[in-house]
């Protein structure tokens, strides 16, 4: 802070110090701006056209139709929920040898390589990319789905899991090993109880996620509630959107609520 | 951790029978579950697909490799595209989560009983759908097109922006802010003078965070019409030109890269 001399009063130092660097800043942000607002190529009549639209968009929310589609609507939803299920359990069971093997104190440098690639590759991509490219080996439907979000699932969890175990206290472990504890024991007696807790809330927290990204991998032939959700929007079926929007959310909630109690139990 | 009396011997156990019962039962309730999704999500899947699986694999790599480099020069317009739906669309979120956040902090909104439930619905709405889903909303609305992305971008950044800066508002240090109201300050200067200024870094990283999630967001938006990159891949998805889908595969993945790069520059000159 500059000292203040009494009559100019004091101001306030700049969040960028360096003056070049804070006009550089500023000049380099409105030049980009122009260049990408000019690139911007709308149509504003369409998006005029497009206010009734929304309006009806709208309207379908607050006047959500369950009934006329109510077949599609549970199927998607069961095939949402079932492979959310599915993959979050499948996902966490891989992906705990994963974790092991990729945490530093415990793995030997090949096996560590090893998870941690298969981690990167993992996290890589969106769920949505993969999801295209098991539809294309596996076939449309739950099951391509159900194994999108199981590896999607794996690099999630084995990261964190690795972090975990990176980060437990080694005096615990080392007491384990001093009893002449063979590697499995030091591993059930003297890690697994530290990381459990936080395991189990991560899974919780992964089985949310699932949920979540079951609502849209849906869009390219993966199943679950999004390709209810595309077809209704693509037959400008508003109030049945409506409703499959309200119910995404519902069950959003539901399973944050649940998730989040859940977790301060266990932990 | 009881010890129980057992042939005269002391005996060690890390639970009660009664809790490991009911540990026992979460797993086996757990099991059946899992068992029961299994057969429901099952129902329809043609097993003979999945055998064939692997040939469908190796059929597919076969196609898709050696990537066909020349599509490479088509992609920089696409890419700039999403670059933009992904930075205007941040931009367009802070703008919007801002004032949001700031009606959801306990210690800064106007009114607790009527605009923080409203604030907080605001976010609770924009997190549970998906950039997808807004985007797939608002191409039905105002058409195709990048505007479409950079609004669902925005729309999704909210909730994301708004929970973590409202968040940052409430942990802020009142001791602050009671020195320069004692000063006789005005709302507008206890905000500019007390409360800003803490949460300025938290804010700076946030955005960036937030950037770049929607760096990785804006690529599939195309999916469903909203522009960049992503529609390059839904028209060669269609055409089943898997040597561009390489292509495109291999872009996203350096512009991802490059994005955390960047964001954890950036977070790291901050924080």
């Amino acid at each position: 802070m500059r000292p203040a001399a009494p009559s100019a009063g004091w101001s306030r130092p700049p969040l960028i110090r360096n003056a070049w660097l804070r006009w550089g800043l500023y000049l380099g942000l409105g030049l980009y701006l122009i260049a990408a607002l000019s690139t911007l190529d709308v149509n504003w009549q369409r998006v005029l056209d497009g206010v009734s639209n929304g309006w009806r968009v709208l309207e379908g929310f607050f006047t959500p139709d369950f009934t006329s589609r109510s077949r599609d609507i549970w199927q998607g939803m069961e095939e949402s929920l079932t492979m959310t299920v599915t993959s979050t359990v499948v996902g966490c069971l891989i992906s705990i040898p994963i974790g092991l093997g990729a945490a530093r104190n415990i793995a030997p440098l090949p096996v560590y390589a090893v998870c941690r690639s298969i981690i990167a590759l993992s996290r890589a991509f969106q769920e949505i990319i993969i999801a295209i490219l098991f539809v294309a080996m596996f076939g449309f439907g739950p099951f391509a789905g159900f194994l999108t979000l199981s590896f999607a699932t794996i690099g999630f969890m084995a990261k964190l899991l690795a972090e975990d175990i990176e980060d437990i206290q080694e005096a615990q472990a080392e007491a384990i090993r001093a009893t002449g504890a063979s590697w499995w024991q030091v591993i059930n007696y003297g890690i697994q109880p530290q990381v459990m807790p936080r395991l189990i809330g991560l899974s919780l927290y992964r089985l949310d996620i699932n949920f979540r990204e079951s609502a849209v991998i849906g869009i390219v032939g993966a199943g679950g509630i999004g390709a209810t959700l595309n077809t209704a929007m693509s037959r400008y079926d508003y109030d049945t959107a409506g409703a499959i929007l309200l119910m995404i959310i519902a069950v959003v909630l539901v399973a944050e609520y649940a998730s989040s109690h859940l977790r301060k139990w266990v932990q | 951790m009881p010890v129980t009396t057992h042939n005269g011997q002391l005996l060690w156990q890390r639970r009660t029978p009664l809790t490991q019962w009911a540990i026992w039962f979460g797993w086996l309730a757990l099991a059946v579950l899992f068992v029961l999704s299994w057969q429901i999500m099952n129902k329809n899947t043609i097993w003979l697909f999945v055998e064939d699986a692997p040939r469908q694999a190796a059929d597919l790599l076969s196609r898709a490799w050696p990537p066909r480099w020349s599509y490479l020069e088509r992609l920089w317009g696409p890419l700039w595209d999403t670059i933009n739906i992904a930075t205007l669309g941040t931009g367009l979120g802070i703008v919007l989560a801002t004032p949001v956040a700031f009606l959801a902090a306990r210690n800064t909104t106007p009114s607790a009983a009527l605009l923080r439930p409203l604030a907080l619905l605001i976010i609770v709405a924009s997190r549970s759908i998906n950039s997808l889903i807004w985007a797939l909303l608002l191409v039905a609305i105002i058409g195709p097109g990048l505007l479409a992305g950079i609004i669902a971008i925005a729309l999704r950044s909210i909730g994301f922006i708004g929970k973590l800066l409202y968040e940052a508002i409430e942990e802020i240090d009142e001791t602050q802010v009671e020195a320069v109201r004692a000063t006789g300050a005005s709302g507008r200067q206890i905000m500019d003078y007390a409360v800003w200024p803490q949460i300025a870094p938290a804010f700076a990283g946030i955005s960036v965070f937030r950037w770049d999630i929607n760096i990785r967001e804006s690529t599939i938006l195309g999916l469903v019409g909203a522009g960049g990159i992503g529609l390059q891949l839904q028209s060669s998805l269609a055409r089943l030109a898997w040597a561009e889908v390489t292509v495109i595969f291999i872009v996203i993945l350096a512009t991802v890269a490059v994005s955390e790069w960047v964001s954890a520059k950036v977070r790291a000159a901050i924080i």
